[in-house]
């Protein structure tokens, strides 16, 4: 920084902190409740709410979607049952793929033979190699794996998270919302927001209002 | 039947009406009110205080230090135990023809079965809408954790060449031979395995918004940074609880199956083989009951010091405590019955060696485990009938005590008895432990206790955002003049 301190012609825009959106806080979460409802009739899209726990009825509030984490679920249940059950038939229930190799003879057994290892079909007591019975437990813990995988990865996912960054952080207000306050957050990247018209709604909602900047 | 509607009502109980319930006065039942969950009148901020002070507290009590240290030394203990295995030979242990299964197996189904109450705390009775399980339901899942990694060490150190462990996994040898999947113990891998990365990932999501508490909480940037990277940016948001909510219930629904399908495929390690004395159908339900019986009387065990040390009493109160002591009633009665299922089966099948196996379990050379068993499983509970007994300290202590105590010998008598008198007689033989066994179980009780103690110290041992939720002025209704005609929104995320 030189010692000229006059104002150079070509700055950039002064650029002050940049406008991220509004965030209302209340104290209880009825009132946040209500106001939810209101955010909600003004048609916003990109806004929220963030309580120190779920608070019952807000999703009717807010007129949120049931999630479709459930479909996501099944869908992994379904993969994990089949899976298991494919992992055993092929290793106890058949010795196809690798013999059928081995007796094509080249390049292709060659490349292929040690990531296509054969079955190995026991014969205990004369029982067949491969029988839904007995392979019903593995089945079961693979489908329960799968869908705990999905259930957990898949809420995070459609959550969004990890995100380490959200404008609500720039807050210092925020660092209640998880423990006793209840906020709703309205995002300036909404396409109904308006600078002027969101903070008088934002007002006229009965809770502490901040503006949110970075 | 209206005679006495003039005189006056006794007085409703503390914390009813809403009055302040002090420490330990919420064991009451009373038809006009309910108990409070939580008493001292706790709100939001207190129940954050309270629960974060513990792992904020720039020393913890001097009673964890000493605890630490006991715990840290049998660790090293197993260090050292598991070392000398691996480097001379599974002949350091006890185990010798005709008992090949002994210690190790015995402490493998105890720590299994510990882990169970974990499960049916945090799984099933959020299916049954059990609202006092929220106060104890994160150390108990926590304990659930630290008890299947004892329970998985041990398979994985019995097996003679540790070299070849891979082999417990759908790997191929080098011949390209699989493991043989219609075989229980193959079963029992999955099974062990599947239930702890469940456990896993269902305790760390209910972690997920305390994390972000303490996140939010912290005043050093160290903490604030690691805090802040394990709860993932969790920010309370409405749409994020929505799915939270929806994928613990999907979870709780996964592992309620999965609790009761571990405990039965470990019995079925027993009950498919032709052993007398193994080879019953009784196991599954038996050995589930069991293992909720002694993972109950292990978090009573953990607990009570817990909340007096870190001054949670108001948070895991006495009726908390009271309740679990009824499940464990109810389970030990269980436990009880079916031993004598066992008996009469032994007798009314007219199977002349399974008769003997039972017969021999009572009064032959191991009669004095079975009937420690007997005591500690079927007697001590019983004090749990009256009411007294279940709401003293003392008492729930030394019975837990005897509880885990008995279901350890419950485990040793099904494995050694049955496998020590086996068909031929000129094989019987009287087994012994050696040191290294005593030390190596001792040894995975510190590494538990360790894992225990780590996480009373650093991570929130009372789930905070679930207290808060069942708190009850926060279920009254938002709206006098009602909720009417809910608008259609259009809503882009789901």
């Amino acid at each position: 920084m030189s010692a000229s301190t006059t104002a150079p012609e070509t700055a950039p825009v002064a650029v002050g902190p940049q406008h991220l959106g509004v965030l209302i806080e209340f104290a209880d979460p009825d009132a946040l409740t209500r106001a939810a409802e209101k955010v909600r009739d003004a048609g916003f899209t990109k806004w929220d709410c963030h309580t120190p726990f779920p608070v019952h009825g807000l999703d009717k509030a807010m007129g949120i979607k049931p999630t479709i984490l459930p479909w996501i679920v099944f869908g992994a249940g379904a993969t994990g049952t089949l899976g298991g059950l494919i992992l055993q038939l092929y290793t106890n229930g058949i010795e196809l793929p690798f013999s059928m190799l081995q007796s094509t003879t080249g390049l292709v057994s060659e490349v292929l033979s040690p990531f296509l290892p054969s079955g190995y079909p026991y014969v205990v007591s004369g029982k067949p190699v491969f029988s839904v019975p007995a392979n019903i437990p593995i089945a079961f813990e693979t489908t329960v794996l799968l869908s705990a995988f999905a259930a957990f990865f898949g809420m995070l996912a459609l959550n969004g998270l990890p995100r380490f960054f959200h404008p609500v952080f720039a807050s210092e207000r925020f660092r209640r919302a998880t423990n006793d306050r209840f906020f709703i957050s309205i995002e300036a990247v909404d396409p109904k927001y308006d600078r002027k018209r969101t903070r008088e709604l934002a007002d006229s909602l009965g809770g502490t209002v901040d503006e949110l900047e970075a | 039947m209206s005679t006495s509607m003039s005189t006056t009502a006794p007085p409703l109980p503390p914390g009813a009406d809403g009055t302040i319930c002090g420490v330990d006065q919420n064991t009451w039942d009373d038809p006009r009110a309910r108990a409070p969950l939580i008493t001292g009148g706790l709100g939001y901020p207190e129940i954050t205080d309270t629960v974060c002070g513990v792992a904020e507290a720039p020393r913890p009590p001097r009673a964890w230090y000493i605890a630490f240290g006991v715990s840290a030394t049998l660790t090293a203990i197993l260090g050292c135990m598991i070392a000398y295995l691996f480097f001379t030979g599974v002949g350091v242990w006890g185990n010798t023809n005709p008992v090949f299964w002994a210690w190790d197996i015995v402490n493998f189904v105890w720590w299994v079965g510990i882990g169970h109450a974990g499960t049916l705390i945090s799984a099933i009775l959020f299916l049954f809408r059990q609202k006092w399980r929220t106060g104890i339901n994160r150390a108990a899942e926590a304990m659930t954790i630290f008890a299947v990694i004892c329970a998985g060490m041990f398979p994985g150190i019995h097996i003679g060449r540790v070299w070849m462990a891979y082999y417990l996994f759908p790997i191929p040898n080098q011949m390209d031979v699989w493991p043989q999947f219609r075989s229980p113990l193959m079963w029992d891998v999955f099974a062990v395995n599947t239930y702890l990365t469940v456990s896993a990932l269902f305790w760390y999501m209910g972690l997920l918004p305390d994390l972000a508490t303490m996140r939010d909480r912290a005043t050093s940037r160290v903490k604030q940074i690691a805090y802040g990277i394990f709860a993932l940016g969790w920010r309370g948001s409405n749409r994020g609880w929505h799915r939270y909510e929806r994928a613990y219930l999907i979870l709780a629904a996964l592992s309620t199956p999965l609790v009761l399908s571990v405990h039965s495929v470990v019995s079925f390690d027993f009950a498919t083989s032709q052993l007398p004395g193994w080879h019953t159908t009784i196991f599954p339900p038996y050995f589930v009951a069991g293992a909720i019986f002694s993972g109950f009387a292990m978090v009573v065990t953990l607990l009570v010091p817990v909340r007096a040390l870190f001054g949670l009493k108001h948070l895991i109160t006495m009726r908390h405590l009271e309740n679990m002591n009824k499940i464990i009633l109810v389970t030990g009665c269980m436990v009880g019955f079916a031993y004598g299922t066992e008996f009469f089966i032994a007798w009314y099948s007219g199977n002349p060696f399974e008769g003997f196996a039972f017969l021999a379990r009572a009064r032959a050379h191991y009669a004095w485990s079975y009937w420690t068993m007997i005591f500690c499983n079927v007697v001590a509970p019983q004090l749990f009938w009256f009411k007294s007994l279940r709401t003293s300290i003392p008492v729930m202590i030394v019975v837990a005590i005897f509880v885990n105590i008995g279901m350890w010998f419950e485990r040793f008598v099904i494995i050694v008895t049955s496998l020590s008198a086996d068909f031929l007689p000129a094989a019987w033989d009287y087994y012994s432990p050696t040191w290294v066994d005593m030390l190596t179980f001792l040894g995975s009780m510190g590494l538990f206790m360790t894992l225990f103690l780590l996480f009373c110290r650093y991570l929130p041992v009372v789930a905070i955002a679930e207290v808060k939720a069942v708190l009850p002025h926060h279920h009254h209704h938002p709206h006098p003049e009602g909720h009417g005609t809910p608008k259609p929104v259009s809503e882009v995320t789901t």
